[in-house]
């Protein structure tokens, strides 16, 4: 825990300096007007574009200093911790969640929400969950009809639906 | 005398079984819409708004139609605080200071003293704003309208300095939360210059900005969830909740130690609402912050404490009637839900300002009127309701898990009708899980970044007014002692932690 401590501090604190770096950016419209020149107050106008951003960042960046201090004097709680950062548990759980929420997102785009929704319920439920099949059937479809009449139907707010799509419009012509 | 008379007139036409029954309609679909991540009570009017065209044609005036939107808006701010407290995902804006402590009680397995106390706070709040509302409406829109830029951006510091009480004792990693919430804030267009700022690899979905919404249901809808999952090591439920009458008689008998939340929020709300461009969300969070700050034990809050769900409930409800305020009587909407309530009183023919209510007081009284009913009704419906939400929290967590991440991604979605930002969402959960572990506070960022873009504009105009002099803050005789008030509340902390360093080496030397 204590070096991831002062391991996202550093990561954090040059982060800041990006987005001070950022903010000063002139407008891609005009590239003649030099980098940091909308930081300060600008005549007629009060301050410039860059302005909140910019300053924001720097105090982040103070902040970022100041993290490292706590955890060079060990007065934080992190940085005094010798515990791992993620144990087995933990890095195996953000695996499984991770590359679940990961395939849902990424099959929303092929076979659209419903779809996605219906699988996604299947993975965690059957496999993550060891549910048995009646109740993993029985939560995923329902799941997936309660959002289309509340969401396509009832609130008039069309999912995607991707290669799906074919499906749903004898639904669409009974319901709406 | 003639405001009591006339409410009462007014309260007896609301009462009328076609009204009554258009306001309980309203608020049961207000309820479950704002009860659904994502969407809030802006959606449900602006969707419904159609539907009054149907009711109007039956009634045929525009009284009908706006009790209903406005019962839906009612039910809607009560709806907010149940996905927070069951879920631990804001329904909407409002509701995200509701999150703080009604989940903790929720996974203590207390979420019936949580929603009972939603319930009732939001009904106090809704009351004292009714009242307030009905006496004072145009003396209090000529006190809103004395806020200028300066006054409106020294309110927004006076949150800020309460949010710094917010994130613990680390004060730095406060702070950085805070900053970096509102510098996510600034991505996208700069609405005084119309330059686009910090547009992250040239990548178009940054163009429309980071919304709200994206950070709020990624930190507490799937940051929040794996770190339930990697802490209860997937415990069978979340929490224990027995439904049953006598836990929910002892539920509304431990409302009594809400009390003070709930006034702070019910008279803090209210007049936050009724400014304009400020609305319930500032209200809410601004509640918890002061009522956390008075609190005599202000290390309970974020761990469950009952004031700290009374304190935003009673606020936002209080400010969703202030926001009227500015709309009925000058014109001027307090808050999205309100601009859209204005554009129907525009189709139906009425016009907002000054003289509406000498004008037109067959719709305005009807209208206070039904504020109180739905107030009431919207109380009895979510008190009724509250066994079927507790019911959601003794599912398994391996089934409740996976609902609360597809109501994630499904509500982000549902918002913005964008894929970009769902997957923003999700990246923005992870991050948030493993800043969490470091001890990084996250609700200041998610509070600087709805603040923010209100912020910015009140401090540049305001600047641009005094030709970059700063003093402007301090001069003016409403900004001048809320910045002041502002800036002690910033430097106390950080003074406590001088004090605690001082000390310490004293120690040491001795």
């Amino acid at each position: 825990m204590r070096r991831a401590e002062i391991v996202t501090a550093v990561i954090l604190g040059i982060f800041s300096v990006y987005l001070m770096w950022k903010s000063g950016e002139p407008p891609s419209w005009n590239p003649d007007v030099p980098r940091f020149a909308n930081i300060g107050m600008i005549e007629g106008e009060g301050p410039g574009s860059g302005f909140w951003p910019f300053w924001l960042s720097g105090i982040m960046l103070i902040c970022c200093v100041w993290i490292g201090f706590n955890w060079y004097r060990r007065t934080s709680p992190p940085s005094q911790s010798e515990e791992p950062f993620l144990d087995s548990y933990g890095k195996r759980i953000l695996a499984l969640v991770g590359a679940g929420l990961l395939g849902f997102l990424i099959l929303i785009h092929i076979i659209g929400f419903y779809g996605a929704i219906l699988v996604f319920m299947f993975y965690y439920m059957k496999v993550l969950g060891r549910h048995g099949w009646g109740v993993t059937t029985l939560v995923g479809v329902g799941l997936v009809v309660f959002s289309f009449f509340f969401f396509d139907i009832a609130m008039r707010i069309v999912l995607p639906k991707g290669y799906l799509e074919p499906l749903f419009i004898p639904l669409y012509d009974m319901f709406l | 005398m003639d405001i009591i008379v006339s409410l009462m007139n007014g309260i007896l036409i609301a009462l009328e079984p076609i009204n009554l029954g258009l306001a309980i309609i309203g608020v049961v679909v207000g309820l479950f819409v704002g009860a659904m991540p994502g969407l809030g009570s802006v959606n449900g009017v602006a969707i419904l708004l159609p539907f009054t065209f149907v009711i109007q044609s039956f009634t045929g005036g525009a009284t009908s139609p706006m009790i209903f939107l406005a019962a839906i808006y009612y039910g809607a701010m009560y709806g907010g605080a149940i996905s927070s407290i069951t879920l631990g995902i804001p329904g909407a804006s409002t509701a995200v200071a509701t999150t703080f402590d009604g989940r903790p009680l929720a996974m203590k397995g207390m979420a019936h003293y949580a929603l009972v106390a939603a319930a009732l706070a939001s009904f106090a709040g809704g009351t004292v704003s009714n009242v307030l509302f009905t006496a004072f409406a145009p003396l209090l829109a000529s006190v809103a309208l004395s806020f200028g830029n300066p006054e409106i951006f020294a309110l927004m510091l006076l949150a800020f300095a309460t949010f710094v009480g917010l994130g613990g004792d680390d004060i730095p990693k406060t702070l950085f939360s805070i900053c970096f919430g509102l510098v996510l804030a600034t991505v996208g267009f700069d609405i005084v210059s119309g330059e686009p700022r910090l547009i992250f690899f040239d990548i178009t979905g940054f163009t429309h900005g980071i919304r709200f919404l994206v950070l709020a249901i990624g930190v507490y809808g799937i940051g929040e969830m794996i770190w339930t999952i990697n802490t209860s090591r997937y415990g069978n439920s979340m929490s224990n909740v027995d439904v049953s009458w006598s836990n929910m008689v002892d539920a509304l008998k431990r409302f009594r130690e809400a009390w003070r939340g709930t006034v702070i929020g019910s008279l803090l709300g209210f007049f936050v609402g009724i400014l304009p461009a400020a609305g319930a969300t500032p209200g809410s969070l601004m509640s918890y912050g002061v009522t956390k700050m008075l609190s005599r034990n202000p290390e309970e809050y974020g761990k469950g404490a009952i004031d700290g769900v009374a304190a935003p409930e009673a606020a936002n409800n209080s400010a969703s009637t202030g926001a009227m305020l500015p709309m009925m009587t000058l014109g001027i909407p307090g808050s999205p839900t309100t601009a859209v309530l204005l554009a129907g009183m525009v189709i139906w023919g009425l016009q907002p300002g000054p003289l509406l209510f000498t004008n037109q007081p067959e719709f305005v009284w009807p209208l206070i009127g039904s504020f109180y009913i739905s107030n009431l009704v919207a109380v009895l419906v979510n008190l009724a309701f509250i066994p079927v939400f507790l019911w959601m929290l003794r599912m398994p967590f391996t089934i409740l898990a996976p609902l609360i991440f597809v109501l994630s991604l499904v509500g982000t979605y549902a918002a913005y009708m964008d894929m970009f930002d769902v997957w923003l969402m999700v990246i923005v959960g992870v991050g948030a899980f493993f800043l969490r572990l470091l001890d990084y506070p996250v609700a200041p960022a998610v509070l600087a970044i709805v603040l923010g873009p209100i912020a910015e504009p009140k401090l540049r105009q305001s600047l641009l007014l005094s030709d970059g002099d700063f003093s402007i803050f301090f001069t003016r005789p409403i900004a001048g002692p809320i910045t002041v008030v502002a800036i002690i509340l910033i430097l106390l902390p950080l003074l406590k932690v001088i004090r605690d360093r001082f000390r310490g080496t004293s120690k040491a030397a001795s």
